[in-house]
């Protein structure tokens, strides 16, 4: 602490100390205040302090070359469904740092990305609570044009308790390079072929606390990666691909045995005017990676595994059976292709019409316990190849959504969307049972009133599948077992959402979600309550440039909230959220 | 811990101090941030030196952010008056990470863009602009210092964007 204290003021003074105009003081704030009733229609409990408060404020600061940085976060206490280690007000980040064209040093906190972030990444998703920054040092070089060198040493950023940052056991050392050999070579530079190669070693230190095992103290995790782009005429394609291996890692995610694991990713991406391919395949075996190997779910990640299927944004695909990676193994593929017909053509009408399809899927890899031998000390339970896939199926999802603008002030897009997933593996939800298959379809209507004014409205439906559920009944010393065919989950969904616009400061909108539950095993039946429940939440916003007040009132059911494949559990609640942004 | 916040704020005490002294003068004018991002390609690109003429319009945006991809292809329809009549440039900044990038150039030449696409998929560049949520833009003088933003996109904003870019090009 005295160390860091030493730093700033070292900062503060470089910073008084210059005469020149190159001083820039941002930031941005956030807060957000929920008040919440109880609702036991919708399972919504109100927490014993009733009223909640989530605040964080970045302030970065530059001089020349200099650069100084903290994040003040408070959590009074924290608003609902934000992870349960988050309490106190205090500095959760701060460092400050030196850079130039030539190096670039931090001490303190930092984050970081090698490669495609499966061997480390080091990132922040406040809206998710998600923060797995490292507090130590990090040095980046750039020896030559299209050549950078990075080394990072650092513990990682477990919680936030009582205002002060918790670290990782264990610390985590990376070092990764890249050379872009067009920027490097002055006689490639305006070549149509694109080069960039890169590789990666990531170690992390934890002492084996265990007596009953022999835990490896230092594990590894290291690979390459090349990216190959080619421009033709009128057209460009591009090709990118990246290897990790893992050494043996036991932990408590994967059950502590001895395999070595495995993550490769490849992108394949053809791109003219007016039409876009993506074709992705990656594998992922016993990847899971953590500076604390006794830690779960989002805690301690040093590593990133990209699910590998669209990020949703209509609510009822979005957030009700969202997939994420699933660490310990996975065979996915994923395409996609965006086709814009031509203005004035048949099919493009006026404005031009967009097409848009995608798929992606999911499997389990294949587990080969042939040649192993259970009774062995070398704790590796089974064999398994790149891009071995058994038959058991995580996810599936085939979508796809047209476009088009019918005048200056009207357009539409119609979607649909065709998702399964495994919820015995992959588990979202408590009432599911096994593979739950959901239909969606959601038309939105954009319709501009004049200059300032708009509407926009969606309207939304889902149909889940049926399943066989059984119900056991006690009268008496009577136990009789039926058994019905009845709707996955929670049954089905209607969502209308208007949104009322007026340029550049105010939006309102309304929004009815409607369960429509039908026959369903669920909360609905258990107290006792037939028919459906409607999610009313009312909207209002004001904008003024980079602030924005918002306030909503109503319920809110309960779901997944994830950005990038990454997802945290939200309760349902029934009450007040007032939020403010603002950027400085 | 108290040492530090003490510290801070006398830092903080500092610069305002100078900015008051310089009256305005640009002591403390909100600079674009300078962070080394890359183009679809792999080049490399310094924020601080985007290597535009006139005014520069950065906005950020995602694959999977509805109203980003709204303002965006609002835009693109008056893109070439825009240019014509004030030289801007602008700067399409992906927030995508690892899962959705991919689909970047897929979607900006599916749609047909002419916008320089920058990626930023460890959001490096979105902490150092102080950016909360996406779409958020930002409007930029030749002298790279900030002189607009706007943090939501409803259709009119555009046309919001664009009285201040004439404004920055008439005096």
């Amino acid at each position: 602490m005295k160390n860091l204290a030493i730093c700033v003021c070292t900062a503060a003074i470089s910073l008084a100390g210059y005469g020149q105009n190159k001083a820039s003081i941002t930031g941005n704030v956030e807060s957000t205040f929920q008040y919440l009733n109880q609702d036991s229609l919708i399972g919504a409990d109100q927490p014993v302090e009733k009223g909640l408060l989530n605040t964080y404020m970045n302030v970065f600061a530059t001089y020349g070359n200099f650069k100084a940085g903290l994040r003040f976060e408070s959590y009074l206490p924290r608003i609902q469904g934000y992870p349960n280690r988050f309490d106190g007000t205090g500095l959760g980040m701060r460092y400050v740092g030196y850079a130039n064209d030539f190096v670039d040093v931090t001490i303190g906190s930092f984050y970081e990305q090698f490669g495609s972030g499966m061997s480390l990444r080091a990132y922040e998703d406040r809206a998710l609570g998600y923060d797995s920054m490292l507090d130590g040092a990090r040095l980046i070089i750039r020896p030559l044009k299209g050549v950078t060198v990075k080394g990072v040493y650092g513990y990682q950023r477990l919680s936030f308790q009582g205002g002060r940052i918790e670290h990782s056991d264990g610390i985590v050392r990376g070092f990764d390079g890249e050379v872009h050999i067009n920027s490097l070579f002055k006689k490639l530079q305006d070549k149509k072929l694109d080069v960039t190669i890169g590789g990666s070693f990531v170690s992390k230190f934890q002492t084996d606390d265990r007596e009953d095992l022999i835990l490896p103290q230092n594990v590894g995790a290291y690979g390459g990666r090349a990216k190959v782009s080619y421009q033709a005429k009128k057209s460009r394609f591009m090709l990118d691909g990246e290897y990790i291996l893992k050494e043996q890692d036991p932990s408590s995610d994967n059950g502590y045995i001895y395999n070595y694991g495995h993550a490769a990713l490849m992108n394949f991406g053809y791109t003219r005017k007016g039409l876009g391919i993506a074709l992705s395949a990656k594998s992922v075996d016993n990847m899971s990676y953590r500076s604390d190997r006794t830690k779960e779910l989002t805690d301690l990640l040093i590593n990133f595994l990209p699910a590998m299927n669209k990020t949703h944004t209509y609510n009822l695909v979005a957030s009700l059976y969202p997939y994420a990676t699933q660490p310990l193994g996975e065979v996915a593929y994923q395409a996609e292709v965006l086709y814009t017909a031509k203005r004035k053509t048949w099919l493009g009408g006026k404005y031009g019409t967009s097409f848009n399809v995608n798929f992606s899927t999911a499997y389990q890899p294949l587990k080969r316990t042939g040649n192993i031998n259970p009774l062995d000390s070398t704790g590796v339970t089974y064999e398994t190849r790149i891009f071995d896939q058994s038959d058991s199926l995580l996810w599936r999802d085939f979508n796809f959504n047209i476009y088009k603008k019918f005048s200056k002030s009207f357009n539409a897009r119609l979607s649909y969307f065709n998702i399964t997933l495994n919820n015995d593996v992959a588990k979202v939800t408590s009432d599911g049972k096994g593979l739950i298959t959901t239909n969606v379809g959601v038309l939105e209507l954009g319709y501009k009133i004049n200059k300032k004014h708009s509407l926009r409205m969606e309207l939304q439906g889902l149909l889940i599948n049926k399943v066989e559920k059984e119900f056991t009944e006690v009268i008496g010393t009577d136990t009789t077992t039926t058994k019905k065919t009845l709707w996955n989950d929670q049954g089905n969904w209607v969502t209308v959402l208007l949104e009322y616009n007026v340029s550049p400061h105010w939006f309102f909108s309304i929004m009815d979600q409607y369960n429509v539950k039908g026959s369903t095993q669920s909360v609905s039946e258990a107290s006792g309550r037939q028919g459906g429940v409607h999610y009313f939440y009312v909207s209002a916003g004001y904008i003024r440039e980079a602030t924005r007040i918002t306030v909503g009132y109503g319920r809110q059911r309960e779901g997944l909230f994830c950005v990038g494949g990454v997802c945290r559990f939200v309760p349902a609640s029934n009450g007040l959220t007032l939020s403010f942004t603002h950027s400085f | 811990m108290k040492k530090v916040t003490l510290l801070f704020v006398g830092m903080m005490f500092a610069t305002t101090t100078m900015a008051q002294e310089s009256h305005g003068s640009g002591l403390l004018d909100k600079k674009v941030a300078s962070v080394e991002l890359k183009d679809m390609n792999g080049n490399g690109v310094n924020t601080a030196d985007l290597g535009f003429d006139g005014p520069v319009v950065i906005s950020f945006w995602a694959t999977w952010c509805s109203p980003c991809k709204r303002e965006l292809n609002t835009i693109h329809d008056e893109y070439i008056d825009w240019q014509d009549e004030t030289g801007v440039n602008l700067v399409a900044v992906s927030i995508d990470d690892e899962k959705t990038k991919n689909s970047v150039p897929m979607y900006v030449n599916g749609k047909g863009w002419e916008y320089l696409v920058l990626m930023d998929p460890n959001g490096d560049f979105k902490r150092a602009m102080g950016v909360n949520n996406v779409p958020h833009t930002f409007l930029l003088d030749k002298e790279g210092n900030i002189v607009y933003s706007h943090n939501n996109y409803a259709p009119g904003d555009e046309e919001t964007l664009y009285e201040e870019i004439l404004k920055l090009t008439k005096n």
